[in-house]
């Protein structure tokens, strides 16, 4: 069987879901959040790369590197507001981010 | 090919921001703690000197191949967002100070992130709107927890990251849709793809409006907006209220309008729902808040829901009535914040709008603005917020969105209830101690926004002719 875009698409999409149901499930860690937003943006690039291929264009690759860029900076920023925080509170627990009511 | 340098002139304003942004770090860097007041006049100065570029510049260009479009739209909206900016800025450089929160890397946060704004506002293809974007929310992100002591201003940047970093990932995956389905990511080549829209192209705008939703902090992705803006420091706050909105309803508006023409059907329903829920979200939820920035996220979000309004109409029209509407927000939002910014006794900041008992005692011209910003937000004739409301209605009834514009006088009816409670709280309340005096940079805010929100309806037109001309441009 020849592995063709419905394959990348469907990976792409289980990936985004799990990193989705990341956030919004995971109860215990910020960490883990940090990792599921680096799976979102990894669904992303497999369907802006396959994209590109199966059109025979080449934005899609430049847009993956963009994203790939922007998502380390994104992880620096997390990881630094995620200090101060842990420097404040003491904990890096979900259900301890709780100092406002919502 | 060749390539001048002249070529870039249409981009002078960003050039100059982001050139200044960066040789404001190296100075900030190698002159240390000192230098923060410096820095705060230079990047004052370098908003200043963008939006005189904007204003004198030229109105009609397309550059990198069309990522980067300038308009009148364009230029309306930059000058809006630099208005926005700066008017916090030079707010925020006491307040800072006072707080003992000052720190060079504020002033140029702001500025990266109004740098943002703009390439967000010129965006001409996906991959511009995400780096605007971003350069936008990252900044911002780093700014809410610009108190680094405190729980709340960190707890806040660290929600604000998740939820944005989420909603980025949504717009970016239905960006990477959209430019499967039509095989191109800029927003002339995708409105010529999408006159027959596949099923991936529909899931694609679904999620790009899901991101685009998220900043402009339209229910149901409005679950951020109360806490950042409570947890944020004051002057924070006042920014995220203002500027960042107005960037984020200007790549909507033209998102959906330039990109999207001919599946406006199909995204016409998305934004009546949002709409609507924003519009009723912002008008029940804010009820029950006694803290005044949750007050005002809730009627942020209420707000936003208005400005949809004139975007679901979809009509030149309508393009036109959230024009008027962001400026007249920008307008009162800075406003609003200057006297919330003031609230302040020997013991420090208070929060609560109970504390602005009898303020027309106290101080009667504070209260009087005060009182006029209110009255505004809730839309009453003949201040400018009725003015903004009237124009976003107004279309929506031209489009035949009768519904729409019934829900939003009746939310809008709800929602005067607690602006006019602040009113009744600062004239019929017995006196609370009284507030530090205000600085001058706040005085002068809060006279202009409110002698504009006063006076707007005596002589409209050349906000109405230039929103005019701003909405043609896109048509």
């Amino acid at each position: 069987m020849a592995i063709g875009l419905p394959h990348y698409l469907t990976v792409a999409a289980i990936l985004f879901t799990l990193g989705t149901l990341g956030i919004f499930l995971n109860r215990k860690n910020v960490i883990v959040i940090l990792m599921s937003v680096e799976l979102i943006l990894l669904a992303v690039n497999i369907n802006f790369v396959a994209f590109s291929v199966f059109l025979g264009n080449i934005t899609g690759q430049i847009f993956a590197l963009f994203v790939l860029t922007v998502a380390a900076a994104e992880a620096a920023i997390g990881l630094a507001i995620l200090v101060v925080f842990y420097r404040n509170r003491g904990s890096i627990a979900v259900e301890d981010i709780n100092a406002m009511k919502g | 090919m060749t390539f001048t340098l002249s070529a870039l002139g249409p981009a002078l304003p960003e050039l100059l921001l982001a050139v200044s942004a960066i040789a404001l770090i190296l100075f900030g860097a190698i002159v240390g703690p000192k230098s923060t007041d410096t820095v705060n006049g230079l990047a004052l100065a370098a908003l200043f000197a963008a939006l005189v570029l904007v204003i004198l510049g030229p109105s009609q260009a397309v550059l990198f191949g069309g990522s980067f479009v300038l308009d009148d739209y364009a230029r309306f909206l930059k000058v809006l967002a630099l208005i926005g900016a700066g008017g916090t800025l030079v707010m925020s450089v006491d307040w800072l100070k006072i707080e003992k929160q000052s720190r060079f890397e504020f002033a140029i946060l702001v500025l990266l992130s109004t740098l943002g704004m703009m390439m967000l506002i010129s965006a001409g293809d996906l991959l511009a709107l995400y780096m605007g974007l971003e350069l936008m929310s990252l900044a911002l992100y780093v700014i809410a927890a610009n108190n680094r002591e405190s729980v709340r201003s960190t707890e806040a940047g660290l929600k604000y990251f998740v939820l944005g970093a989420l909603s980025s990932g949504m717009l970016l995956y239905g960006a990477s849709l959209i430019y499967g389905f039509t095989g191109s990511i800029n927003f002339g080549h995708i409105a010529e793809a999408a006159r027959e829209p596949s099923l991936g192209l529909i899931f694609g705008i679904v999620f790009v409006f899901a991101g685009l939703c998220f900043k402009v902090s339209a229910v149901p992705f409005h679950m951020w907006t109360p806490d950042v803006y409570e947890g944020a420091p004051t002057p924070v706050t006042a920014f995220f209220a203002a500027a960042p909105k107005v960037a984020a309803m200007a790549v909507f508006v033209r998102f959906a309008v330039e990109a999207l023409p001919h599946v406006a059907h199909q995204w016409q329903q998305i934004v009546v729902f949002v709409s609507i829920a924003s519009m009723a979200l912002g008008a029940f939820a804010a009820i029950g808040q006694r803290n005044i920035k949750r007050l005002m996220a809730y009627s942020s979000i209420g707000h936003m829901g208005y400005a949809l309004v004139g975007l679901a109409a979809g009509t030149e029209q309508g393009v036109r009535g959230v024009l008027i509407y962001m400026a007249v927000y920008v307008a009162m939002t800075l406003g609003t914040f200057a006297c919330i910014l003031s609230m302040r006794r020997k013991e420090g900041m208070v929060e609560n709008y109970d504390e602005l008992a009898g303020l027309a005692r106290t101080s009667p011209v504070k209260a009087f603005f005060l009182a006029v910003l209110m009255f505004s937000l809730a839309g009453i004739p003949p201040l400018a917020g009725f003015l903004a409301k009237y124009y976003v209605f107004l279309a929506a009834i031209e489009a035949g969105l009768y519904a729409l514009a019934v829900i939003g006088v009746l939310s809008s009816v709800v929602g005067a209830f607690y602006y006019l409670r602040i009113v009744k709280v600062m004239y019929f309340d017995e006196p609370a101690a009284a507030f530090e005096p205000m600085s001058t940079e706040l005085r002068a805010v809060l006279a202009v926004s409110g002698l504009f929100t006063l006076l707007l309806f005596f002589y409209p037109a050349p906000l109405l002719s230039a929103a005019g001309a701003a909405a043609r441009a896109l048509f």
